[in-house]
């Protein structure tokens, strides 16, 4: 099986390249991770991409796979076209070979305030929720941070300072949705304006690639909808 | 990194201070900076990985605590289960303390934002799990709170957001190589480095807790990630400190075969069941009452011996199936939905239509770095069995308290890892209250850590490659220490482990980058893992009886007069013994019982 992969070490290289690989003997349903694995193990040990939990749930190995941005672990080889272009995930800045710097995505992580705000005091035992009202938070909660939707959306391309992107929106209305937060209005308000929120043009690519069957998009569209409501 | 060996220019080497230094970013490191954040203290969290990737994202099934939402329960049968589970090697006094703590943990949680699944009248779901009872051995309990089988997930994602709030100084993408001990033995702090450009910052504390993690690495078939290779314990046994209890390793009974990934526990609190290649319910056979929810270590004996009894399933007979359909696609879809995706995309198999074949899988490391209740590391002086080492804390799946004795209970490692990685902060606030000041940390103990960050650069004539010791290492601990044990395999295993550990000595890593260097990194975790592999073989070659997860073919019973203690293995001493802590802190001690289910 043949790899092209991107390599580039700003130690070494003044511009990256493409490095080919070749593996034998691989079992059906092999992942693209373990194939990396063996490249790195047996072939060329300064191949570098981050790693770790191996079934999708850590969000450590976004990549773009033939063009398509997602989760080596979780890839299978035999689903892609030889030869397998292996890339970084686009529109971060490249640290070395796999490695994209995240610092951008996480800020606008941090920037919805993704965590639960509760004013009153809290009870001795667990805050009520009706199994419908988890039921909401269901599609929002399980995103790994694993950033192939944001670097697969041109309006964060394009404004990653100024537009949040689909992962942190995708937070944002977790805590928007979830019955026992008790900053709805505020939360809405911060994400007014034409940039935050609004330089989503539905172009749904998030939730093409999202390796864990999210609704970015949906979510936008939620939050829209509830700012709508709020106006009136 | 390349500096010179013999010339290390102090003044070019970063220097942080802090009041506290957390090594983990996983559950028990991330419950402990939050206490300590919201303590005002200046707490810095060192993690190899970006904090939500680490291990206890994958945790599926759940965490207990005697909320008593869907059976009757109280802590204290939860405490009786656990000693029981943990056959009678866990200490009671640290096991009453995390049973009783349970509810509030759970609570707590609740209140940072952890979205549990929920019963119709609005309270905390809770599903049956592996060795839990009513009434001392009763009825089946339903204990585990369970966020769907993404528990894991919801609690590390709410804990780190939590961590945003309170303003926690992350240190994301360091690797912690070696402590920083004094000649008084006083833990003053680490030696990190940057993996994204290879700098090396000494970051100095009044206080450090060690949260890094399990060793499942350790093993070839592993539900672990690649990143729990027992690093804090490695660290620890350099700084002169003992490991516990480390032949106690627990394989889950149900990883997919060949594999590796974890069908949770739940599965089986759920409804489903182990059928061998005969068609048969097994587990009726070896756990008459308590069936397919027996004690892990249970379960995994019986599937091993199903297997080597020529009654497996598939062509060559070398697993046996986990069947869920029954449920119906509803309950797998509300309840189980993960498993249920890992299942479509690792084997192309729905478990709403089709059983899962599985087999036990190294999973959890019950032994690690000892402490008391207070996460204080212990180690033996003299008489005294244990003497704190101060400045030092270990919480989570690296510590060995030790709640879960021989063997673990599901659901009770979350709960392990929040329990004490709170009663380890509040220690330490404590502490700092008592010892306000930074000591001097003298340029020699210094250096001397620094000189060896760049050992896999400079050491070794480059015979040996990480890969392939590691392979060898894997593959070794899986044929040599695995579910069933004797005199003759250990033996062999132990001359071959103590091989390994002298060839990593001709380890040289050809990757000199200083930019994102994983090899690199890779070369400090096997040494870990060498580390954790000497501590792990050496004890179990030496326990001539069978209890909990450690089963020797040569010695089937539990033998309490001689062997109910704790062993603890060092560079320095070899092995060493110590007595368990039987006496709880306000009920009477449970005092060992055959054990049957
Ligand atoms: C697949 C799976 C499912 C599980 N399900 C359950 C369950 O349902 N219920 C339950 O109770 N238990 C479960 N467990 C067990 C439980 O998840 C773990 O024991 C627990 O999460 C360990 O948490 P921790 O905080 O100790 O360590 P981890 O979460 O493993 O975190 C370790 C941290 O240390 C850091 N670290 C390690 N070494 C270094 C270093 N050298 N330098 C810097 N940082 C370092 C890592 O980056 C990471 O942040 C499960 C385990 C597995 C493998
Ligand atoms: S739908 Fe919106 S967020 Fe998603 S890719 Fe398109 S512009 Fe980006
Ligand atoms: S929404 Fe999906 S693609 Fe985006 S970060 Fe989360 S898991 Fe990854
Ligand atoms: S390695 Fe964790 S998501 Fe792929």
């Amino acid at each position: 099986m043949k790899f092209k992969i991107y390599r580039f070490n700003p130690e070494n290289d003044t511009k990256p390249h493409v490095q080919d690989y070749e593996l034998n003997d691989i079992e059906p349903g092999t992942m693209l991770l373990a194939a990396l694995l063996r490249i790195k193990d047996e072939q060329d040990q300064t191949l570098s991409f981050r790693r770790s939990c191996g079934e999708g749930v850590c969000g450590s190995d976004g990549m773009n796979i033939n063009g398509v941005n997602g989760l080596a672990c979780i890839t299978p080889l035999d689903d892609l076209k030889q030869p397998i272009e292996v890339k970084p995930l686009p529109g971060l800045p490249v640290i070395r070979d796999l490695i994209i710097d995240m610092d951008q995505f996480y800020k606008q992580y941090r920037a919805v305030k993704p965590y639960l705000i509760v004013n009153d005091p809290m009870p001795e035992v667990e805050l009520p929720q009706t199994p419908e009202q988890r039921e909401r938070l269901d599609g929002l909660y399980e995103c790994v941070l694993c950033a192939c939707c944001s670097t697969a959306c041109p309006s964060f391309w394009w404004n990653p300072d100024k537009f949040l992107g689909p992962a942190a929106l995708l937070q944002a209305s977790r805590f928007i949705e979830d019955s026992r937060d008790q900053d709805f209005e505020k939360r809405l308000e911060e994400l007014e304006g034409p940039f935050k929120l609004f330089r989503c043009h539905t172009i749904m690519n998030c939730v093409h690639v999202c390796p864990k069957g999210l609704n970015p998009t949906k979510a936008i569209g939620r939050i829209k909808a509830k700012m709508v409501t709020r106006s009136l | 990194m390349s500096n010179d060996t013999n010339s290390i220019d102090m003044s070019s080497i970063e220097r942080r201070q802090f009041d506290t230094l957390i090594i983990g970013a996983g559950g028990g490191g991330l419950r402990a900076s939050l206490q300590l954040a919201e303590a005002d203290l200046s707490v810095a969290v060192v993690s190899k990985v970006f904090p939500t990737r680490s291990h206890t994202v994958a945790a599926q099934g759940g965490m207990n605590a005697a909320l008593a939402n869907v059976s009757p329960d109280n802590w204290h049968w939860h405490m009786f289960d656990t000693v029981k589970g943990g056959d009678y090697l866990g200490d009671q006094d640290s096991i009453e303390y995390m049973c009783r703590a349970a509810p509030k943990a759970v609570y707590e949680l609740e209140h940072f934002g952890v979205p549990f699944s929920r019963l119709d009248n609005g309270k905390i779901y809770q599903r049956a799990f592996g060795g839990q009872s009513q009434n001392f051995g009763g009825d089946q309990a339903a204990r585990t709170c369970a966020a769907a089988d993404r528990t894991g997930h919801a609690i590390l994602h709410s804990l780190y957001q939590q961590n945003i709030r309170a303003k926690t100084h992350f240190f994301d993408e360091y690797f912690a190589v070696d402590l920083l001990k004094d000649d008084e033995g006083r833990v003053l702090g680490a030696v990190v480095f940057n993996i994204q450009d290879g700098q090396i910052t000494v970051i100095e504390a009044k206080t450090t807790l060690l949260a890094t993690g399990g060793a499942g690495q350790l093993f070839k078939t592993t539900t672990n990630a690649l990143i729990n290779t027992g690093d804090g314990m490695g660290m620890a046994m350099r700084a002169g400190i003992p490991l516990q209890d480390m032949e106690f390793f627990q394989f889950h009974p149900t990883g997919i075969a060949g594999r590796g990934m974890l069908i949770t526990e739940g599965a089986r609190g759920e409804g489903g069941y182990l059928v061998n290649g005969d068609g048969e319910r097994l587990m009726e056979r070896y756990a008459p009452k308590a069936k397919d929810l027996a004690s892990r270590d249970v379960v995994s004996r019986a599937i091993a011996i199903e297997v080597r009894e020529g009654r497996g399933c598939g062509p060559n007979k070398d697993h046996v199936m986990l069947k869920l359909d029954h449920l119906g696609e509803a309950v797998i879809q509300k309840r189980l939905p993960g498993i249920r995706q890992t299942c479509i995309t690792f084997l192309g198999i729905d478990p709403a239509e089709a059983p899962i074949p599985v087999f036990p899988t190294a999973h959890y490391t019950m032994g690690g770095i000892p402490t008391n209740r207070y996460g204080q590391v212990v180690v033996p002086v003299k008489d005294t069995p244990e003497e704190p080492v101060a400045g030092l804390y270990a919480a989570g799946e690296c510590a060995c308290v030790s709640v879960h004795g021989g063997n673990r209970l599901g659901g009770n490692s979350l709960l392990d890892i929040l329990v004490f990685g709170r009663a380890a902060a509040n220690h330490i606030i404590g502490y700092l209250k008592e010892n306000k000041y930074h000591r001097v940390i003298d340029d020699e103990v210094i250096k001397k850590v620094v000189e060896k960050v760049n050992r896999f650069d400079q050491q070794g004539s480059g015979d040996e490659t990480v890969a392939g010791l590691r392979k060898e290492l894997k593959q070794t601990m899986e044929e040599h220490c695995s579910v069933f044990r004797n005199k003759e395999i250990l033996k062999q295993g132990v001359d071959k482990v103590e091989q390994l550990a002298q060839r990593m000595k001709n380890v040289k890593v050809d990757d000199q980058s200083f930019t994102f260097n994983t090899a690199r990194v890779e070369a400090f975790e096997l040494e870990n893992l060498m580390a954790c592999a000497l501590a792990t073989i050496h004890s179990a070659y030496a326990r001539e009886e069978s209890r909990g997860a450690h089963s020797r073919t040569d010695f089937i019973e539990r033998d309490d007069k001689s062997w109910m203690r704790h062993s603890l293995y060092s560079f320095e001493n070899g092995l060493d013994y110590k007595p368990v802590r039987t006496r709880p802190l306000s009920v009477e001690s449970f005092p060992p019982k055959p054990r049957v289910y």
